[in-house]
Order: C-alpha cells, then structure tokens, then sequence
C-alpha cells in the first residue's frame, strides 16, 4: 500500500501571537514542531505498512525549515520526504494550500491512501486535508477514528461522531483525515533518526510543478483575514423547563418580544 | 558546557531526553508508590534502540559504547533514577555476554537483548558477600553436560523481571576468588526461583529479588569463559558498568537541581520570587556546578573507556563516587530550597534524595571505591 502523508510544520504552542499587520502568525522565537494531528497521520500510515508493506511518502509545503519535520517523520518510519516549497505559494490559504499539494501529489505518482491529520493545531480550520480530496477528485472520508479493514481496492474505516460512530466503506485511492484516538504516535528510533538524517528530501517549486499562477499564493487565495480578534464568551442562555407544550408556548411568547 | 558530542551521541541523548519527559516523568510517582515493574517504558526505550546502546552491531545493537549508554541514563534518570536503573541493570546482566561470551553464546542471547524483548540481570551479592564479593557461597558443579547451581543471591536489580541471568557461582571453594565461575542462567530453568522482593526507601520502580538455585541444572555450555574467570568477568563487567552508575548519579542530580531551580522562580516569599535572593542563588550555583564536575568525570571516565585505555579503575571508581555524593547533596539541598513543600510527596524534590542515596552504595560502596583509588594511588607512588 502506498501511502501518502500530509503534515504541517506548526509553532509548539496554544497561545499563537498574530502579526497585527499582515494578520499571520508570527514564527520568529517560536520552537515548531509536526501539528500534534499530523503526528497520528504519521503513525497510522506506519502501522498500515506494518501489516501491508509499500511505501510511506511524507509531503508538507511550508519554508525551508519545514524540511525538519519531514525528517522527524521519516525517523518514525515514513521512506522519503517531499518540500513544497516557493516563495510563489507564500500567503496561501487553504484553498490555495490544497490547490498547491494536490499538485504536488499529482506530480508524486500513484498512491493508494492519503492521511491527514484532522485539522493543525495553529489554523484549526480543519480544511486542508478535504480541499485536497477535492482537488484531486478522488473520495474522502473525514475524523476517522479506527481503520477496521484495508483492502486492495477499498478500506473501511469508522468515522467519528458526537455521539458514537459511522462505520464508512470507500473505494480507494481515498484521503482520510484522523482523530486522536486513532492511535498513539510512537518515539522514534534511534536507526530511524540516522536514517532521517541522510534522507533525501526533494523539493518541488513551482518551476517543478508549473501551478495555475492565479490559484496559488497570497493572489490565489480568496480568504481575506481581515480582523483576528478572541470572541467574547458567550453569555449564558436561558433554560425553559415545563411540559412540551408550555415550554413551545413560552418560547414562542420570546421571539415574539424579541421581534417587537 | 559543551562536551563535544558527536552527531550520533547528541541524537541518542535528545532521543534519550525526549523518552524520558514524554514516557517517564507522567509514569515517575505511579511507579514509585506502586512498585510495579514499568515494563511500558522498558517497551518504549526497546523500540528506540536504547537497549542496542550496550550491544555489538552483529548482534542486532547499535555498537558497544559506555558514553552513549551513560548519555542515556543521565537523561532517563533525570526524570525517574528508579526506571532508569531497570535499564542500566540489563546493560550490567548483558556486559558478562559481550565481554567474555563466545559466538554461540552471544547470537543466542544479545539479539533479544539489543530489542528490549528480554531484560537482563547480574547475580553476584549474597547475604554474606555483598562488598566482600570474594566469599560468595552459591556453588555450581560439574555434571556430565550440565553445571548444579545450589545457593542463593539477594539484591538482585531485575531480579523475577528479567529473563536473561548472568550468575556468579564457586566451581572450586578451595582456589578462594579463583575458584569462581560466571554461567548465563535462564528464567524457567529448573530448580531457578524467586525469593522476597525487597521494599525499598528509593528505586522504587526498579524490582529487587532473591535468587534461589536449588540444583538448578545449567547447561555446561552456558559457562562464560572459563572455570575460574568468574571474579575477572565481574571485574571487567563492573569497569564497563560503574560510570553507568555514575551517569544515573549525575541525572538525578541534575533533575533535582532542576526542579530546584524552577521552584525558586515561581515561589514567591516577601514579595519575590526566592530565586532573587542570594542565600538560594548561591545553593543553585553550588549545585550547578558540582553537577557540572560530575558530568565532566563521567563522561571522560567513559571516553576513555570506550577508548581502549587502560587501568581505568581508579578513574571509574572516581567517576561513580563523585557522581553519587554529588547526587546526594544535591538532592538533599533541593529539598532545602522548596522548604516545607519540598519533604511532601506532592513535590518531586523527595524523590530524588530517596533515589540518589543508593547510588553511595550499590556497585561498590563509595567506601569501597575510595579503597580502589586510594591503593591504585599508592602503588602509582610507588612506581
């Protein structure tokens, strides 16, 4: 099974500080680490080539410091690492982001499955990994949570829900995205970080993949983040109690306040 | 300081560090109250390759080499010297193999060994032979294929959990020290048991069993070396070993000096943090650089170990003595810093005193080490 895994490069904290000016996030003195979503991404695709052989691919678009979470990838077991890396792609949003990787997957070759994890820990948007299902035409199947069967043509997984699960079977080449509860990521090993150490890392610009110009980057990109600002907390609502129809009553009776 | 490390030590002790704050330090409380063997750890650090840091490549390891193993002690016993010296206790049951098995011997043994799918164990002390190693009273004799064991060890680190024994018994009482031998000894052989399983004031984690052979039949084949090399074996085992101790040593002195420093930052007492008063700033620099000393004579120690020197007795004698007093002031004066907090258990600060006071005794008493360093220097003198 050859498998494809889409990680991020993401800076090692929850409190994100946001350029208030361009309105990204600000990387300078900021440890990154792999989005702790990717990292069960990582795992899963390892332990699918445990049981089934094949190849794990690794591809992230990011700077040129993106290449150390490649190699930490490759350390816990993936074959070889991809960087999608120009400054034509800078200021990408999701769209243009899933644009660009689904681009470059194409120019990777055949694959069987895609892993994403279910969202990065800084965006949180959780849009990426579907952008490129999309993209790419193929079928995806979100939250995932176990992979009960892999099969040559097609997988069947269960996709998490608020409440319990959906048990989905999908043809593949497919894309899934993860929870956490999928797994728990290994250490890696120390022959598996010598080996990340010499790993080859291709790159692949645009030059390489030879992208829509109008649909990657800052101009492909039709997010505009005008304000980023922490919401209010909500205040807390009110509760109605009494018989169905006393309560559909009352409830009717503050609308109608409300219009008025 | 920077000691210089090569590409490959400093990723084993960023690996080690990594394993240690995300797989022992959240388990370091559980299993010091419970006691329990913390085979998920040993687990981990198999999967890594940290077991393979004491163990020749064709045999499955990484190289034999006694910084690396050092590197990855300090680090896991910055976070738990109880879990750590589960570790290092395989890497003393496993040096009798690499140092003096034979080909047979070793493929049978050390690929398990490098993956952590076995642990193993060194079985010298007895009741009555603990720093006067010489007067053990475990015998093996000689039947046909098979050597009788009849005796009993106690203090055995790993002890009931490991699964490969190394196993120091007297062939021939009447040749005193030369008349010991070293056999590798299975668990489940016949006639090999468990007896009590000691209570401990620290290392809680690491398990401490009798042995109990009673005509335990071992293979003649598993006879390390020759009849009569058994105290050579041991010694040579213990060369290898001691600066490990010595490594666990430092890394519990440098957690504890740690977590004195970061409580010093965050306790606040007549509205400063303690750390802005000189009377704790001068315990930290204290620490600091006691801890720093150490860390210098453990890893030369161990460089010039793995560099074929010889006579390095005295050095790693040295190395584990200094190491292990240092481990113990240092921890004491952890607690001193974090006051009333620092003798509770909600604080890790106990811990590591608990933890540090066995490093002064097992593998030699610092007594004992003084003796080695003190008649290597006279006879030096004498020269």
């Amino acid at each position: 099974m050859n498998i494809i895994v889409c990680i991020k490069q993401v800076p090692e904290t929850t409190e994100v500080r946001i350029n208030p000016e361009t309105n990204t996030l600000i990387r300078d003195g900021v440890k990154s680490i792999i989005n702790p979503f990717d990292m069960y991404a990582i795992e899963e695709a390892v332990r699918l080539k445990e049981r089934f052989g094949g190849k794990i691919s690794v591809v992230t678009m990011g700077p040129p410091q993106a290449e150390c979470a490649l190699r930490e990838a490759i350390s816990m077991g993936a074959d070889d690492g991809v960087l999608v890396c120009d400054r034509a792609f800078a200021g990408s949003d999701t769209w243009a982001t899933s644009y660009t990787l689904a681009g470059a997957i194409r120019k990777m070759g055949a694959f069987d499955l895609i892993i994403c994890g279910k969202q990065a820990s800084d965006g949180d948007t959780a849009q990426v990994g579907p952008g490129i299902a999309t993209h790419l035409d193929i079928p995806q199947v979100t939250y995932v949570k176990k992979i009960e069967e892999a099969g040559e043509k097609s997988m069947r997984v269960e996709r998490m829900q608020e409440e319990g699960f959906e048990i989905i079977e999908t043809p593949l080449p497919a894309l899934i995205t993860v929870v956490k509860e999928i797994n728990e990521p290994r250490i890696p090993s120390l022959k598996g970080m010598m080996r990340a150490k010499s790993a080859k890392i291709t790159m692949l610009g645009q030059k390489e993949l030879n992208l829509d110009t109008t649909k990657i980057g800052l101009c492909g990109s039709p997010t505009q983040v005008v304000k980023i600002f922490t919401p209010p907390q909500r205040q807390g609502g009110q509760m109605l109690q009494g018989e169905t129809a006393e309560v559909a009553k009352q409830l009717v009776g503050l609308i109608k306040d409300e219009v008025n | 300081m920077d000691y210089l490390l090569t590409e490959e030590q400093k990723m084993i002790k960023e690996l080690a560090h990594k394993i240690a704050e995300e797989k022992i330090r959240p388990v370091a409380a559980k299993y010091d109250l419970t006691e329990e063997f913390p085979w998920e750890v040993m687990k981990v650090a198999g999967e890594s390759d940290m077991f393979g840091l004491f163990i020749p490549e064709e045999y499955g390891g990484m190289g034999v080499n006694v910084l690396n193993l050092c590197l990855a002690t300090e680090e896991f016993s910055r976070a738990c010297g109880g879990i750590a010296v589960c570790y290092a206790a395989s890497a003393l049951g496993t040096f009798p193999i690499v140092l003096f098995g034979n080909d047979q011997q070793k493929k049978k043994y050390l690929p398990d060994l490098a993956k952590g799918k076995k642990i193993a164990a060194f079985g010298l002390t007895e009741p009555e032979a603990g720093s006067d190693a010489a007067s053990i009273k475990t015998t093996a004799v000689k039947k046909g294929d098979y050597y009788i064991l009849n005796g009993m060890k106690h203090f055995i680190t790993n002890g009931g959990d490991a699964e490969t024994y190394t196993v120091v018994a007297m062939t021939d009482k009447n040749k005193g020290a030369r008349g010991a031998s070293a056999f590798i000894v299975e668990k489940g052989t016949p006639g090999f048991t468990f007896g009590k399983k000691e209570e401990k004031l620290g290392i809680r984690a690491s398990s401490t069993r009798e042995l109990i052979f009673n005509d335990c039949k071992v293979p003649a084949a598993n006879l390390l070396a020759k009849e009569g090399m058994g105290f050579i074996v041991t010694m040579k085992t213990f060369d290898m070993s001691r600066p490990g101790v010595a490594a666990q040593a430092l890394g519990i002195a440098q957690g504890a000096m740690e977590c004195a420093a970061k409580y010093a930052r965050q306790r606040v007492q007549f509205g400063k943090p303690i750390s802005s008063f000189q009377g704790i700033q001068w315990m930290l620099a204290d620490m600091a650089t006691e801890v720093e000393a150490a860390r210098a004579l453990v890893y030369a120690c161990a460089r010039a170990i793995d560099a074929g020197c010889k006579d390095v007795g005295k050095d790693s004698a040295m190395a584990k003595l200094f190491a292990s007093d240092v481990a113990m002031k240092v921890s004491t004066d952890a607690i001193q810093i974090l006051g009333g907090y620092g003798y509770m258990k909600d604080y890790p600060a106990e811990k590591y005193m608990r933890d540090a006071k066995i490093t002064q005794i097992y593998e030699g008493t610092n007594q004992i080490q003084r003796n080695i360093i003190g008649l290597q220097l006279i006879k030096d003198m004498a020269k």
